[in-house]
């Protein structure tokens, strides 16, 4: 029990630790915070123009949509989207070889790596999520959570979308072991990324079995869900529905990381380092 | 020698030398190549998806906004190829290898801009232009003379505005060492604004492009003309053959600009 407590303590250390280092780059942070509110900006009015033509579509209205664009852009960098995450200097350590180091501490990796991303993640989202989103809601009429009740639906669904972010990036920077180089895998998984979560443009808006498909992929609980769980378009039964694909897909991906990884540690020792 | 000749010769031997070291791993130049020519691929996708819903996007048609799409793609992958680096700009000054360009015997401009020549940017450069050929195949145009002038004439002005930007962007680097984005606002910001017509944006927004950073200029006005539709803002017809004098005036702003920023740089010291 106490070295339970222990390893709870370490985790939480290492999540704090990732939070601050983000703050840390605050010139960065606000020059992201423009960056998005000007994309924001840019993608609002497409959306605007979309909808006036096509009223109602993907069950949105424009009200909806708008939420949607500001919703992209701040969840864009929480679930590392474009990448951005943990997993260049995963991938970097492997390369090297340092990660025989980190194989040699009191604490799991894959674990260590996700209390860091999360860490991160919750950085991103108070540093770099809500000033995009005040200023969305300052100049577009935009659909918030009615209640508090809401808003904690919706934060759920986030942090469900962080944790099947972090696992499919975990797995993109284990390939690395047998790659030794991770260029070509984190772009493939940055335009999967892009392309998948609907931030080009909403999974509903889609056509037919591309749609479908695109919406059945791990990808749609990093944005489309918990736009969709904001926006009050899941509620009751559909809420738990969407929670339990969220939970389902991290619960795979993360199965699936904790595999490689042993496999992956093994090739280490047999290299020797 | 001139400055600029000098310079020109430092870009030219920089970037040559990049592109032997690029060209050592043919595979993975190949690959990169590819993944830059996805990437902004996807951008014609969605509004590919969004004309798979609809037949009109602020009252144009998907193949005259593949036109803007494709000029502005094309300009700033142009822009992109030759300054595409610029952005590094502040990493250097913050961990102070800026000092080791101060001390060498060429233009500080031409070696930031050709450091680690990008050649894999012809992906995006690639892609504006196959946008930009299949909208000038499909488009129902009346060519004349002057539209015929126009198209490269657009392209061309159009890389230098985006060039300008790039630069300016970079100065501004000097001040806010930890500010690469912001610089991304502006150039992948500004050429997503343009690829879409400007009837889509509001007034203010389509004032403040045109008039305070004067991107309007890069596809709207020349490509406008060239399709025959009404100018933003009702500006008289002679402002889509102003191109080449915005991006003169931009290109001299930006000199200035970049000279005033490296003469304020405090090296790290340490």
């Amino acid at each position: 029990m106490l070295v339970r407590a222990g390893r709870f303590r370490l985790y939480a250390a290492v999540t704090e630790g990732s939070f601050r280092r983000y703050a840390t780059y605050r010139m960065a942070t606000a020059a992201g915070v423009f960056t998005n509110t000007v994309f924001g900006l840019i993608l609002a009015y497409t959306y605007l123009a979309l909808w006036d033509e096509r009223p109602g579509l993907g069950g949105y209205d424009q009200s909806q949509a708008l939420t949607y664009v500001w919703l992209g852009q701040a969840l864009l960098t929480v679930m590392a989207l474009m990448g951005g995450g943990f997993e260049g200097e995963l991938i970097e350590r492997i390369r090297t070889g340092d990660i025989a180091v980190d194989l040699y501490r009191p604490a799991d990796l894959q674990l260590w790596w996700l209390a860091a991303d999360v860490g991160r993640a919750a950085f991103q989202l108070l540093g770099r999520g809500i000033v995009p989103m005040v200023f969305g809601a300052l100049v577009f009429d935009l659909t918030l959570p009615p209640d508090v009740l809401g808003w904690l639906a919706f934060l759920v669904a986030a942090v469900l979308g962080v944790l099947v972010s972090f696992a499919i990036r975990f797995l993109v920077a284990l390939s690395a072991f047998w790659l030794m180089d991770g260029a070509g895998v984190t772009q493939v998984a940055m335009l999967a990324g892009t392309f998948f979560s609907g931030m080009l443009l909403p999974l509903n808006v889609f056509p037919g079995a591309l749609g479908e498909f695109a919406r059945a992929l791990p990808w749609s609980a990093l944005l489309q869900m918990p736009a969709d769980v904001f926006l009050g378009e899941r509620s009751g039964t559909a809420l738990l529905r969407t929670y339990a694909f969220q939970l389902g897909w991290a619960a795979a991906l993360l199965t699936v990381g904790r595999l490689l990884q042993a496999v992956a540690t093994r090739r280490v020792v047999v290299q020797g380092g | 020698m001139s400055p600029v000749r000098e310079g020109l010769r430092a870009y030219r031997l920089i970037s040559a030398m990049w592109i032997r070291s690029l060209m050592a791993y043919r595979v993975s130049f190949a690959m990169t190549a590819l993944g830059n020519f996805a990437v902004t691929a996807f951008d014609f996708v969605a509004i590919l998806l969004m004309f798979s819903q609809v037949d009109r996007l602020g009252g144009y048609s998907l193949a005259e906004i593949a036109f803007l799409y494709g000029a502005s793609c094309t300009a700033f992958g142009l822009a992109d190829l030759a300054l595409g680096s610029m952005d590094r700009l502040g990493r250097r000054v913050r961990d102070g290898t800026l000092d080791t360009l101060l001390v060498r015997p060429a233009p500080v401009l031409a070696q930031v801009a050709a450091d680690r020549f990008g050649l894999h940017r012809i992906g995006r450069l690639a892609q504006g232009t196959l946008v930009l050929t299949y909208a000038l195949v499909v488009l129902d145009i009346d060519w004349t003379p002057p539209k015929v002038l126009m198209v490269p004439l657009m392209l061309l002005c159009g890389a230098g505005i985006f060039a300008a930007v790039f630069v300016g962007g970079a100065a501004f680097q000097f001040v806010a060492q930890d500010a690469a984005e912001v610089q991304n606002a502006f150039t992948y910001g500004g050429t997503t604004l343009l690829q879409y017509p400007p009837t889509v944006f509001a007034k203010d927004l389509v004032r403040g492009v045109t008039f305070v950073l004067p991107l309007a200029f890069v596809n709207w006005l020349p490509a406008l003309y060239v399709l025959g539709r009404p100018y933003p803002l009702d500006l008289p017809s002679w402002v889509a053959f102003t191109p080449p004098l915005v991006a003169a005036a931009l290109l001299a702003l930006a000199g200035v600009v970049w000279r005033a920023g490296l003469r304020s740089y405090r090296s790290t010291g340490s």
